[in-house]
């Protein structure tokens, strides 16, 4: 008996690497780098999909503008709002402008940003591939001797990854402008002041690693919602699942990058 | 419909089989498959739902990968080859579908143009459009051409999906079950089609179907995949006078009488 528990649990260990788990868990991390790996090689290779590139770009701008319109200024006055106390404190208000200007631009922006588009794009993304993959749409591009990688995830990544830059200067702007319609309430700061003060503080680094930050997150929005939904399997279940997985690994991903990010600049700085 | 006849090329085969194995995980669908398939002959492939018919044919396209075995088309042996050679391959195999797999996100048009488009750089807009509306037009659907493939029924699916194929004029056609989900009359249609494609576009064509009228009109050859393998193969007559019961309850199912059902 005992012999034979043993046995069974050689036969384990000779069919895994390590343990089951942890084998599943590296063979996964590997097919990612493949992944990814794949898109650096397509990108530079013609055919170039230039219209479907297009279609994405404005797909990924349309999904998220009015919620991160909305997000952007309520963040901007809620900001203001929260902070004016402890500057007021040290008889500071008129410093109002410059905090907000670094905060929106330095974390908040790309931050909302990023975690808008991973919820509205990113699971979209996931949920489009993956039915495409459990309808063997896929499948089918890949037998009539086209590329599905080229066609459907070069273009959906460097979409998300142009575009979140531009939707992160947005959401900053109308961020500032929930702020500015705050302060000119309280303080009766004119519009000219309001931006001299804000943007004296801004430097060329903040702006250069906030659009460097939210193209990073992008291309992670993008390469995680089709890593999942060309993963996808099983049928429609797959497609909710891979949805679901697309936005949780890429909001997580989101914060690790960032902490990470915000460490290099701090130390250029 | 009379049944159609015609000569196969006994000399050229376009498949070539022998002793596939394929299995996932515990489960071994394909134990020993041996096929061939000659030039401007229609093979039709039965068995029951889970036998691995679809698992095979995507084998001969390179989408699954064999675990042991043989798999040579049109003269070249799939597995071998590199993705620049499995692309000029696949250009000559026609694939149609089980759910069509239409592109959902594009029109009519759009599906069929689609490989066209991106294989063939030097065609202008206008022999796209042209050999677009043509092969819609061989599979009498020219009027949905600017629909979406929502708005389709499952038999005009069907017949976009393979008209999607025909367009790279293919040598090879392989069908998953042509006619399933369609009520018999469209099915009669599709059969025809099959038929009409065959002799128009000069193809060999595998068939997977459960439909044994399909495989009676289209069939040159019948091919039963039991337990993993081809067990009898022959004309429709020769695989169904055979004692098996497990031929004979598919054929019974099939050809059920009205006093059996009440
Ligand atoms: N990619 C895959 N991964 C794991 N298992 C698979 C895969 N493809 C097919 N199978 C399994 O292989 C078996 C055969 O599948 P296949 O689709 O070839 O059946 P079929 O003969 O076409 O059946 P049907 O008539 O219902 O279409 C099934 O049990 C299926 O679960
Ligand atoms: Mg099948």
């Amino acid at each position: 008996m005992a012999f034979n528990l043993k046995n069974k649990n050689l036969q384990k260990v000779r069919r895994h690497l390590i343990s089951p788990r942890l084998d599943e868990f590296f063979s996964g991390v590997y097919r990612l780098y493949k992944f990814i790996l794949e898109f650096f090689k397509q990108l530079f290779r013609p055919p170039f999909e230039m219209q479907e590139v297009a279609r994405q770009c404005y797909e990924v701008g349309y999904r998220s503008l009015p919620l991160i319109s909305l997000t952007g200024f309520i963040i901007g006055i809620v900001f203001t709002k929260q902070s004016r106390p402890s500057l007021q404190e040290f008889g500071a208000s008129s410093w109002l402008p410059s905090l907000i200007s670094i905060a929106v631009i330095r974390a908040l922006a790309p931050l909302v940003t990023a975690l808008i588009a991973a919820g509205k794009v990113g699971s979209n993304i996931g949920a489009e591939l993956g039915s495409m993959k459990v309808t063997e749409q896929i499948d089918a591009m890949e037998v009539s001797a086209t590329n599905p990688y080229k066609f459907l995830v070069v273009t959906r990544v460097l979409a998300t990854t142009l575009m979140l830059p531009v939707l992160m200067m947005y959401t900053a702007l109308v961020a500032m402008m929930g702020s500015y319609l705050n302060v000119h309430a309280n303080e009766l700061t004119s519009l000219r002041s309001f931006l001299d003060s804000g943007f004296s503080t801004i430097s060329f680094l903040d702006i250069f690693s906030s659009i460097f930050k939210t193209m990073i997150f992008g291309f992670t929005i993008g390469i995680a919602g089709c890593y999942q939904g060309f993963n996808a399997t099983q049928g429609t279940q797959g497609v909710g699942r891979a949805a679901n997985a697309a936005v949780v690994a890429s909001m997580f991903m989101i914060f690790v990058e960032e902490m990470i990010i915000v460490q290099i600049v701090n130390a250029i700085r | 419909m009379k049944r159609r006849i015609h000569i196969a090329d006994k000399t050229q085969k376009v498949i070539s089989i022998e002793n596939l194995e394929k299995s996932f995980g515990t489960l071994h669908v394909l134990r020993g498959v041996d096929l061939e398939v000659f030039k401007g002959e229609n093979v039709v492939v039965l068995g029951r739902s889970g036998t691995g018919k679809s698992v095979l044919i995507k084998i001969m396209v390179g989408l699954l990968k064999p675990d042991k075995g043989m798999v040579s088309v049109l003269g070249q042996q799939v597995d071998a080859l590199n993705n620049n050679q499995l692309r000029q391959l696949r250009l000559k195999i026609g694939f149609s579908f089980q759910n069509s797999a239409l592109y959902d996100s594009m029109t009519v048009r759009e599906n069929l143009a689609f490989p066209l488009v991106r294989n063939f750089k030097q065609l202008t807009r206008k022999e796209i459009s042209t050999a677009t509306e043509k092969v819609l037009d061989d599979v009498g659907l020219l009027h949905t051409i600017d629909q979406m493939p929502a708005e389709l029924s499952g038999g005009q699916r069907k017949r976009v999906g393979i008209a999607r194929t025909l367009i790279l004029q293919p040598e090879i056609m392989l069908y998953d079950e042509p006619t399933a989900g369609l009520d018999p009359i469209t099915s009669l249609d599709i059969n025809s089609l099959i038929n009409e494609v065959q002799e128009q576009y000069h193809t060999s064509s595998i068939i997977i179907t459960h439909d044994l009228t399909c495989a009676r009109q289209t069939g040159d050859r019948i091919a039963m995949l039991l337990d993993g393998k081809f067990l009898t193969q022959g004309t429709f007559e020769e695989v169904f006078d055979a004692d098996d019961e497990r031929i004979q309850s598919f054929y019974n199912y099939n050809f059920i009488t009205a006093d059996e059902t009440s």
